[in-house]
């Protein structure tokens, strides 16, 4: 083997963040529609984001499920089979915050793929055969999820974090799905899936604004008005006792941790996303350096901040084999405490601040990750120009800006810590580093 | 009412293929479209080449890739391709191992002198070995022991299937195994198979194809030429008698099930294997598709099915021996021997009565969308492509796919379902052993 020293290559020079040919209308019921051309394959990519804020656990669950299994005009298999035709498919979600319908297609079928899409906003029947058959299984994928100690552990979390607020229970009980008729997903759609709020993104290998007008002779029939429900803003963390949730035979603790955290438009943002990324949100964080590369205690750990119409929290996980769940949790905290108290170095925060400028650029040179952060934005009130914004605050922020919000975000005495895992084997090495409390999974 | 057919589209990525002098392929396929690109590097070695007693190694020689090497120090790989603004991974397949990175376009220099760095020669030192060892052990526990239905039924099905120990054995490894391995074990590996002329090198996206060539020399060229190894034949014969497994997971709440049938060669029978492709999304693609018709809206005997080739679902990056899959979770109770039957009812109906007027246009259509959609990505044809170079020497036919997906023609499909009979299947199955049961 050669020993020669080489040098590692300079880079060249950064091209400047270039944004996309993009149009926008809001219709006259009330629709928001956004067209952005990206014409590298020919495809286009749909988004629809409707505010669905305050609706029943159980109710909104089921609606998502079944929103595509029926029309005046189609039966869920012809909906299916007529999308695939035009190379096409669709399908639903939803949270706290909305509901939304997402897919992609030929660009030849974008006409067809609006039309089933007006079909479905304004004729969707909820047949009853349909309701019954994937009600059993939504019911079963709960039961499974329920025994994903990923689900259980976020579980736990939120209702760490949210006490009462809606955004504490997100998955509903098996008997409260039981309980939804299709009555109720009909009211349910009649009341709540309006185009008044609502934002649709189209992107791919479009014309803006012809892109536009198809939307809008497609999706000009649907009304509706908006009730302007808003959620409750998010609770203020309060820190407290870590909560150990029992699995009893778990061969590794999930170790969930939440920290406060602001919108995409406060003007820590920025810095608090330099700073997540230092602490544990890449790989190249200390918290990754730390607890895999040196101890491997862990295969994955990360960090991130989410962001909710109702207010953003960072949250942290890892999942660290059961005999260091102690020593797991006093790094953690070591690598948050070290962040809250002393500035991090220059070399740090710029290869932090390149990551997050260069993964900008990434995200947007694909159709879906520009409908994924578009819709993201539009759900927030923002355009993708905020893109250009954000990026010139990640490029101004200083050492001493990091130091201040590690301080004010990061600092450990502020942390919510859920651990799931086998509280025989793990409840006397936390205890020894925290006060804790225990609950059965 | 006649249906018509949607246009499937291409997409002409151009291609530029090179050797260099110490046998290392190159695939260069720019696209000026957005200022990124993709680096692969793809060896030929997988977990069919791992030696006996080693399970798992393939996969721990790929973290060992990233511990440092010639010129860098542990960590150093991470810091150079995320301070680019970058991002990077590696994974282990049965027949190849990738590393890659998607980074600005200006840190195309880096990220090959990275690559370069490491064909030369990585660390591998006892320190790194060792704490690598636990990081997988925890990568196993988090994926397969920790879970319901981890490994399922890629680790588990493989065993049912084949007889070989290349073939048969768990990817993952065993800890034993793992712990075992050594520094002079990981030397051999890396001597054997990380061969500059047992690689190929991708780049795609935003490059000067001269200007990539030039560095693509200059950090490449000098990397002392090794000859790829012999690879061994890992054929086995086809099963005569079905085969049929069971284990509890103790962690599962409900019944699942797999089967896999032995399909045509991938590589020298692409125009035979090609129809059990289609076969798997006319199949499980959607609610339209004949087994979520047949098994989850009319019997509802699952609450849910899948269908794809190749165990780790790559219909494209696999060689002989591998397989068409089914894959199925059943309700609580649920019976499989009844799931097993319906199956082979419904694949004898396709094989005898054919597909329904436009059935396989649109599922060609929608197929074709798929594969537009993964190559959209730089990375995504980077990786495809060189995989494509090595196990075909033709990495444009990342292009001809969408097109010969759209060929297939319904007889094709029917003879490609009658061959799933079941004394040619192997299949496992998961009981509940959880306590939501």
């Amino acid at each position: 083997m050669s020993t020669n020293i080489r040098a590692l290559p300079a880079l060249g020079p950064t091209r400047r963040l270039k944004l996309p040919r993009q149009a926008e209308r809001r219709l006259g019921n009330g629709l928001t529609v956004i067209a952005v051309r990206r014409p590298a394959v020919p495809l286009v990519e749909l988004r629809l984001w409707m505010p669905f804020g305050r609706t029943h656990l159980a109710r909104r669950a089921m609606l998502a499920e079944t929103m595509l299994t029926g029309t005046g005009t189609l039966t869920a298999t012809q909906i299916a089979a007529e999308l695939q035709k035009v190379g096409g498919g669709l399908s639903a979600g939803a949270d706290p915050d909305r509901l939304m319908v997402s897919g992609a297609g030929l660009v030849t079928g974008l006409d067809r793929m609006l039309e089933i899409l007006a079909d479905v906003l304004t004729g969707a029947s909820y047949p009853a055969d349909w309701v019954q058959t994937e009600r059993d299984r939504l019911v079963d994928g709960i039961q499974v999820a329920q025994s994903q100690p990923a689900h259980l552990a976020r579980t736990a979390l939120l209702r760490r974090i949210y006490g009462q607020h809606p955004y504490a229970v997100q998955t509903p009980e098996p008997e409260q799905v039981r309980a939804v008729r299709p009555a109720a997903l009909r009211r349910l759609h009649a009341e709540r899936v309006h185009p008044a709020e609502a934002v649709l993104v189209l992107v791919g290998d479009v014309q803006p604004e012809r892109a536009l007008d198809a939307a809008e002779k497609a999706l000009a029939g649907w009304t509706g008005d908006s009730r302007g429900v808003d959620l409750p803003p998010a609770p203020p963390l309060e820190p407290g006792q870590l909560l150990l949730v029992d699995r009893p035979g778990s061969v590794q603790s999930s170790l969930r941790i939440a920290l406060p955290a602001v919108p995409r438009t406060h003007p820590d943002h920025a810095a608090l996303q330099l700073a997540n990324l230092i602490f544990g949100g890449y790989f190249s964080s200390r918290w990754t350096e730390n607890i895999r590369e040196d101890k491997g205690y862990t295969y994955g750990p990360h960090s991130s901040v989410e962001h909710s119409v109702a207010g953003s929290v960072l949250v942290a996980g890892a999942d660290v084999a059961t005999e260091v769940t102690g020593p797991a949790l006093l790094e953690t905290t070591y690598e948050l405490g070290r962040l809250a108290s002393l500035p991090p170095k220059p070399d740090e925060l710029e290869q932090a601040r390149q990551y997050a400028l260069g993964t900008l650029q990434l995200g947007i040179s694909t159709q879906a990750g520009l409908a994924a952060l578009t819709s993201a934005y539009a759900g927030n009130g923002l355009r993708l120009d905020f893109l250009a914004e954000h990026a010139a605050r990640l490029a101004k922020a200083t050492v001493d800006d990091v130091a201040e919000v590690g301080a004010r975000y990061l600092a450990p005495s502020g942390a919510v810590v859920v651990v799931l895992g086998d509280a025989e084997r793990v409840a006397g090495p936390l205890a020894a580093l925290t006060p804790i409390r225990t609950e059965s999974a | 009412m006649p249906t018509r057919r949607a246009r499937i589209p291409a997409t002409k990525y151009p291609v530029e293929r090179f050797t260099l002098d110490n046998g290392l392929r190159v695939v260069l396929t720019p696209d000026r479209s957005a200022p990124v690109i993709g680096v692969a590097v793809v060896y030929d070695v997988g977990i069919r080449s791992e030696p006996q007693g080693r399970t798992g190694f393939a996969h721990l020689f790929e973290h060992l890739m990233f511990q440092g090497s010639e010129n860098l120090e542990k960590l150093a790989h991470f810091r150079h391709v995320q301070g680019a603004g970058g991002t990077f991974n590696g994974s282990t397949h049965l027949d190849y191992t990738d590393y890659y990175e998607t980074l600005p376009a200006n840190a195309l220099e880096r990220a090959l002198f990275l690559e370069a760095d490491r064909m030369r020669g990585p660390r591998l030192t006892e320190e790194n070995l060792r704490n690598q060892v636990d990081v997988v052990k925890e990568e196993i526990r988090v994926n397969v022991l920790n879970r319901p239905y981890g490994g399922f039924p890629w680790l588990t099905l493989p065993p049912v299937m084949f007889d070989t120990f290349p073939n048969a054995h768990d990817g993952y490894g065993s800890f034993d195994d793992l712990e075992s391995a050594t520094v002079a074990d990981a030397a051999d590996f890396f001597r054997r198979y990380y061969a500059s002329g047992n690689a190929v090198l991708a780049i795609s996206g935003d490059v000067d194809v001269t200007e990539a060539t030039a560095l693509v020399e200059r950090h490449f060229g000098d990397v002392p030429a090794r000859p790829a190894p012999q690879r061994p034949d890992f054929t086995e014969p086809d099963l005569t008698v079905e085969r049929r497994t069971s284990y509890t997971d103790q962690l599962a709440p409900l019944p699942a099930v797999a089967s896999a049938w032995r399909v045509p060669d991938p590589v020298d029978d692409f125009a035979g294997y090609l129809p059990y492709v289609v076969l798997a999304e006319v199949l499980t693609d959607g609610e339209a598709s004949r087994l979520v018709e047949r098994l989850v809206q009319r019997d509802r005997s699952v609450t849910g099915v899948g269908g794809y080739l190749g165990f780790m679902g790559d219909p494209f990056d696999v060689r002989d021996p591998t397989a068409l899959l089914l894959q199925a979770h059943l309700p609580p109770g649920g019976d499989v021997d009844k799931v097993l039957r319906t199956v082979d009812e419904e694949l004898d109906r396709l094989a005898t009565d054919g597909l329904t007027d436009g059935e396989l246009a649109r599922t060609q259509a929608r197929m074709a969308t798929h594969l537009l959609r993964d190559t959209d990505a730089v990375l995504g044809r980077a990786l495809r492509m060189a995989v494509l170079e090595q196990q075909r020497g033709e990495p444009g036919l990342l292009n001809e796919l969408p097109r010969l997906v759209g060929e297939v023609t319904e007889e094709q499909v029917r003879a490609a379902a009658a061959t799933l009979r079941p004394q040619r299947r192997a299949s496992i199955e998961v009981i509940p052993g959880g306590a939501n049961k």
